[in-house]
């Protein structure tokens, strides 16, 4: 069920659990601090969105950024960042590329490609 | 039109980026964790807040706190694009205990830690060397330098931080570029070594 676009006013000084509609907040499982998210294809519901999901899907549509990175821009908590792309990825506004799951990729593979860069980069 | 929000074409990763790594940059309170991460960041260091706002795990640490339901701590991060594909990002942690939902997500998934100690003030880094210690983050020492003349014999540090062998000690000046990455390279040099 969804409220979306809905009842939404004044959005300058709402406590964080008003923007996310007292919805819990999800664990960090789905939305980690480094997944990755950009903006789908088509935004012709966006106008339909409330100022900050509407702020967030207009962030992603540059490219790829971090969670982190998002609510670092935005100005919100994570905690209420994770809240807003739970809805929009259920919307199909903004998509993911997960952090490559551990089984497929050895932490010995991703230390030697940050050693690699590091002495590249720095070297 | 929100472009407001970012101003330059460096905010987005690449498009081939596919891995996002994460070391956390630990240590107490003006330690220089902001100024490392800054010297860093191929992107000015952004600032975020986590909220902890589902306080039933831990209730007794907000009884007789009245009305007070929600706590934000602030952490600074950090980016690095170190190939096509991936991307690493420095967090900067707080070392206080009582965010431990913060310390949930920010051991998620990291490499490991970059403990910075300033050689004046050793004893100020327990409580984070425990906290490191109890998420079984593998760390390295970076002792922040930021007067030659403070050097002290890494022995000496050593023994003061009662350090296990194996911990790897690196001196650093947080200011300073090629001495931070100098630092974050024994880093990763010493996660190798545990992986192996």
């Amino acid at each position: 069920m969804t409220t979306d676009g809905t009842g939404h006013e004044s959005v300058d000084l709402v406590r964080p659990y008003v923007i996310t509609n007292g919805q819990e907040l999800p664990k960090g499982d789905e939305f980690e601090l480094v997944t990755l998210v950009t903006a789908a294809d088509g935004g012709a519901r966006r106008a339909q969105l409330d100022p900050e999901r509407r702020a967030l899907v207009e962030l992603c549509c540059g490219g790829y950024l971090s969670v982190a990175e998002i609510a670092g821009h935005i100005g919100l908590p994570i905690g209420v960042i994770r809240v807003l792309l739970s809805d929009l990825a259920g919307n199909g506004q903004i998509v993911t590329r997960n952090p490559v799951p551990t089984a497929q990729l050895t932490d010995i593979q991703v230390l030697q490609e940050v050693l690699d860069g590091l002495q590249t980069r720095f070297g | 039109m929100d472009s407001r929000l970012v101003s330059d074409d460096h905010t987005y990763l690449s498009e081939q980026v596919r891995i996002a790594a994460k070391i956390l940059v630990v240590g107490h309170f003006a330690v220089g964790k902001t100024t490392f991460i800054g010297t860093l960041s191929e992107i000015p260091p952004l600032r975020t807040e986590e909220t902890m706002t589902r306080a039933g795990a831990h209730i007794d640490d907000l009884r007789g706190v009245q009305g007070k339901t929600t706590t934000t701590v602030a952490m600074d991060f950090g980016r690095l694009t170190l190939s096509d594909t991936l991307v690493l990002y420095l967090f900067g942690t707080p070392g206080q205990q009582r965010f431990v939902q913060v310390w949930e997500d920010m051991a998620r998934g990291a490499l490991g830690a970059l403990l910075l100690v300033d050689p004046q003030r050793l004893e100020e880094s327990f409580p984070v060397m425990d906290l490191v210690e109890s998420y079984g983050i593998p760390y390295a020492v970076g002792v922040n330098y930021f007067d030659e003349s403070e050097r002290r014999p890494d022995d000496e540090l050593r023994e003061a931080l009662d350090l296990l062998p194996d911990t790897p000690v690196v001196a650093c000046d947080a200011r300073d570029e090629a001495s931070s990455a100098g630092a974050l390279i024994t880093l990763v040099k010493y996660l190798q070594t545990r992986t192996s």
